[in-house]
This record gives C-alpha cells, structure tokens and sequence, in this order.
C-alpha cells in the first residue's frame, strides 16, 4: 500500500510539473498540452517511484528502460527527466524547439539527447521497441523492466497489437506498458472516432495482465507499480489509465482544440490559478 | 582476378549455403539474434534457430513488430538480423526501418529475400521498387552478394558495420560461385571483376553472373567489356563509377530491381554530378509489375537479360 509521505511527494512534483508545462506552452507557442497534462501522474510515479535509473549513469545497463510511445509530449518526457536529474530545466525552457541545434525537439530524438532510452514520434512504434528491449533482457538474464507509455488514441495502430501479442507469446513479464486513456484523439472522442472500449478485455486477450486505475490518483498508481510481478514472471503487465485530457485546467479538459495550442498570458493566469487551487484543496485534504 | 567460368560452379540449393554462412557467423559473435516474420524456412535463419534457439525469435507474420523489436535488441547492444521477403522488408516494415533502426542509426540488419523478379512468385512477394526506398533513407546501407562466396563476406563485415544495413538476397536457388580465388570484401568499395576498355557493365546482386556471360559474348565480338561488382548499392563507390565511365565511355547497369531509384539510377546521379560524358544505359525491370514465370526468361521478355546487354554495348561500339 502507498504510504501518505510517498504520496506526498509526489503530489508536490505532480504540482511542480504542470505549473512548468503550462509555463513551457506559453513560452515556446504550443505544447501538446491536452496529452501532456493527461499523463502528468503516470509520468511522475513513473520517474520519481518505479524507474530504477542512475540520471548521472544513463547507459548502466542494469536500469529500467521507459520508452514514451506517444513521443508528442515529449514536454511531459523532458520535464519528468529534468526533475529526476537528467539535465537542467533552465536548458529546456530556453532551448525547447527553439532552433536547429535544441536537444529538445517536438518529438524526443535520441541523436540529439542520448539519455533517452529511444526516439519516438511516430506512433504505434513503442512498444515493439520495448518489447525489444525486454526480448534483450531475457537474453542477458536481466531482471531490470521495461517501461512504456502509449496514447490511447495510438492503439489503434496494428503494430501495438503485433507487440502486444509477442510480449505475452515469448513471455515477457519485465514489460509494463501504460495506456493513457483520456479518450481522446486529435480529432476528438476515440469512442467517436474508432471505439476502443472494451480497452481491458482487450489486452487481457491478447494474454496480458491488466490492472485499470484512476490515472490522475497517485496512490492507485503507486500501488499499480508495487503490485507488479517480478521481472522474471512471464505475463506482460498493462496498466490502464483513466484520465482526463487536459486535466487540471477547466477550459482545457475534454476540449479537442487543446490537443495542441499555444496559450496566451491571461490563459496562463487562469490555468495556473486553478492547478494552484487544486494542489492546495489535496494537500489541505491530505492533513486535515 | 581468378574467376570461375559463369556456369562452372552453381548451387542448386543455394540458401543452405546463406544458411551455414549466417550460423557460422553467429557462432563467432553473441551479439547476433536472428528474427523471422514466420519465414524461417525461406531465410538465412533455418540451421540458426536449431543452434541457438535463445537469440532466435519468430515473432509470426509481423513484420513491423520484428523490425521494431529489432530496434529494441539494438539499442540493448545486440546485432538483429530480421529476416522476411524484400517487399515486406522494405514496405510493411518500412517506417520501422526508416524511424527506429535508420533515425537512431542502429545495427539492424534487415535481410531481405525475394528481391527483383528472381523467384515464381509474383509481384506480390518480388522486390521490385525495395532499394530504392531504403536508398532513400538517410544512414542506411544497401548490400547484396554477388556470389556465394560473399554471403559469409557480407555477414562477417556487418558484425562491424556500424549501422542500419539493408541485406538484399534473392531466391536462394541455382546461385553461382563467381570469384575462383579469396579478395577483400569491403563495405562501399566496388571490385572490378574483370578488365576492359571499350565498355563498363556495373552491376549489383547475383545479376553478375549474367554481366560476366554478356562480357564473354562480347569479347567473342572483340569488344573489351569490363565489369564492376556494385555489391554495395549504398554507400556507392563514387569513385570507381567515375573512372570506370572515364576509362572506358561507356557504362551500362545491370540489376534487378526497378530501373527507377536503384543502382541505375545512383549511377546516372554520380555521372552528371561528375560531368563525366559518356554513353549510358540502366537494365533493369521496367516500370511494370511483371508477370509470372521463369526469371530468366522474364529478364529476356522485359528486355533486361544477358541479349539486352550484349546488344546495347555492341551498338555503340558499331555506331562509334
């Protein structure tokens, strides 16, 4: 079970964490913000609790991979890596798509920034690559897992499925992939687009482990991650993330129009008016 | 250069020779893991998988997974060797190809069988168009062994390569040993197989058995026909093309794939970049998807055989 201090603390790096991506919107004229806020607890549970990773050590070839299949919210990438101690924040806002020489392009590259695990951008590539990696891991006799965090909207992509079904077929318990359920694709509602619900009793009949959560509570994802099996088990582990595009900012949840958007001053007023807001309702709620 | 005649020394049952040349390379070096897309009995992976079924994962018809997972094992510090038919290689795991393996220049080596029309199968498993796409896609190399003797040569130098490598192979069946005695196979650096001075046949692929047959009718004739061995299509031997083109004035390419972005196409590129003038020719398959039937004969029928190339050089050394 999640203890309050772990929770805690995670609550404060969430908080930190939008406050930094609405101010990184503003600034660089457009984030996929609706996805980058969606994913903001799974990405902060994942880089601040589950990641064995040495930010110092980036190629120690015993630490956990994470893979960001849906590599357009590489600001959610970049900004949970900073926090962890791969590279200065500072370098990131200045730098952020900002000319032809950034480590920190629209989509993570791995040429630019070595650090990451993989590039991305293209989606329905992720998990094939982490199923990859996983495969290696076998090889080696290593029990580290590997990490990956897809879009919901991109599992319509056949290959997730062809990796979906190799990592239950050779077995591959050090998997955990994370699907991002906010609902949405960039055209609007995935139910509306192409419906993807029974999402659970799809995974689980492609053979995985399936473990549905409140994406946005921190303790269900801490207790997600400390339930997982051992590395060495042979069924992949899918954790489903209910969330909210958008979430935290009210004129941006579920509004199709900020799946990418840049924000002007007075929007930013408001968003960082209402994430202070909820952050001081859940820690007043966490001591009272 | 020692050679064997053209039809001396041919193999029935060449894709045993692959076979036994990829697990002998493999042996040599743990880092190599084999994949297939289902196709293990039509690839290089067959004696592989028996002896050693830990690096050897049959991922079912799932070409994008297999190069994606390839990408994975890579950048885990391992050499995958996918195995498919060129046209699932290069087109439905194309983007796999291009956006992991190519974009992170890592040491995929996509195998790829079935290239040009060297099989009965049809369009449909041909790779006509295939190295011209990954041509395309910056960081790759393209590379197919001219001769059985080069298949183990190839796997050998791409334990070293660093790099996504495109490995393009035909049908695996009646390949000829061509070189008679051991040379230096390097990546990106033609050999000239035979001399001449009044035209130059470069080729790329086993199509170089036909060039050799060609240059012999051709010197029957009393025309001196050099030939190049193109193995690599990418990194191109710039050098060689021009002074080959400079020497002789004449260059006539030999492949099969697509006269459309192949060798043919990469040699014309280097030859007027270079302003080099000279007569020139590509042979290749024509901008059609072909028909059924026996290469040889299709190659005659789409007019890219041994007669073509026999007729195209001996006219311009008649209209000289």
């Amino acid at each position: 079970m999640a203890d309050s201090a772990t929770v805690d603390r995670l609550l404060d790096r969430v908080y930190e964490y939008r406050k930094d991506l609405l101010k990184l919107c503003h600034r660089v004229g457009g984030l996929h913000i609706g996805g980058d806020l969606s994913c903001a607890e799974v990405m902060i549970t994942l880089f601040q609790y589950a990641l064995h990773v040495r930010p110092e050590d980036p190629n120690w070839e015993d630490r956990d991979r994470f893979v960001l299949s849906k590599g357009h919210c590489s600001a959610a990438l970049y900004l949970s890596m900073a926090q962890r101690g791969y590279f200065d924040k500072q370098e990131l806002f200045d730098t952020y798509k900002n000319g032809y020489e950034t480590r920190f392009g629209n989509h993570p590259c791995k040429a630019a920034l070595p650090c990451l695990d993989s590039s991305s951008g293209s989606l329905g590539h992720g998990l094939p690559i982490a199923v990859g990696m996983a495969a290696a891991a076998r090889i080696d006799g290593k029990s580290h897992r590997v990490y990956c965090v897809m879009g919901d909207g991109e599992i319509s992509e056949g290959s997730v499925w062809e990796a979906a079904l190799a990592a239950a077929g050779f077995r591959l318990g050090n998997v955990v992939a994370v699907v991002d359920r906010n609902r949405m694709g960039l055209d609007g509602f995935t139910e509306e687009i192409m419906p993807l619900d029974p999402v659970e009793d799809k995974w689980r009949s492609f053979g995985w482990r399936v473990v549905t959560v409140d994406g946005h509570d921190l303790k269900q994802l801490v207790d997600a991650i400390d339930a997982l099996p051992p590395a060495e088990d042979p069924t992949p582990t899918v954790i489903v993330a209910n969330t909210v595009k958008g979430k935290g900012v009210s004129f941006m949840e579920n509004n199709p129009i900020y799946h990418h958007i840049a924000i002007d001053e007075e929007q930013l007023r408001q968003a960082l008016a209402e994430v202070d807001a909820a952050y001081r309702r859940q820690k007043g709620g966490r001591t009272a | 250069m020692k050679l064997y005649a053209p039809k001396e020394k041919v193999v029935a049952s060449a894709r045993k020779v692959w076979c036994e040349a990829f697990a002998q390379v493999a042996e040599t070096d743990s880092r190599v893991v084999a994949l297939t897309a289902d196709l293990s009995r039509s690839t290089i992976t067959e004696i592989f998988r028996e002896k050693f079924p830990d690096r050897y994962f049959n991922v079912g018809v799932a070409e994008q997974n297999m190069v994606g997972m390839a990408a994975g094992l890579a950048l885990s510090g391992k050499i995958p060797f996918c195995n498919t038919f060129a046209p699932f290689a290069a087109m439905r795991a194309g983007e796999q190809f291009r956006t992991d393996a190519c974009y992170m220049h890592l040491n995929v080596r996509l195998v790829a069988g079935y290239a040009g029309i060297s099989q009965p199968a049809g369009p449909t498993h041909s790779g006509l168009e295939d190295a011209g796409i990954i041509r395309g896609m910056p960081g790759s190399a393209v590379v197919s062994p001219s001769d059985l003797s080069m298949v183990k040569k190839i796997f050998e130098a791409s334990l070293e390569y660093q790099g996504p490598m495109y490995l393009r192979f035909g049908l695996g069946k009646n390949e000829p040993y061509l070189y008679a005695e051991d040379y230096d196979f390097v990546i990106g650096k033609a050999i000239e197989t035979r001399p001449g001075t009044d035209a130059t046949i470069i080729t790329h692929g086993m199509i170089l058995q036909d060039a050799l047959i060609a240059a012999e009718k051709l010197e029957e004739m009393g025309i001196s026909t050099a030939v190049l061995d193109m193995h690599t299509l990418k990194p191109l031997d710039t050098e060689a093309v021009i002074s080959a083109a400079r020497r002789t004035g004449r260059v006539l390419t030999m492949e099969r794939h697509s006269i459309l972005n192949g060798l043919g196409s990469a040699v014309a590129e280097t030859l007027m970049e270079a302003g080099v003038p000279c007569r020139f020719k590509r042979l290749g398959i024509p901008d059609l998807y072909p028909s059924y039937g026996d290469p040889a004969r299709l190659a005659d029928k789409y007019g890219f055989g041994i007669p073509a190339a026999v007729d195209t050089i001996a006219g311009w050394v008649r209209e000289s």
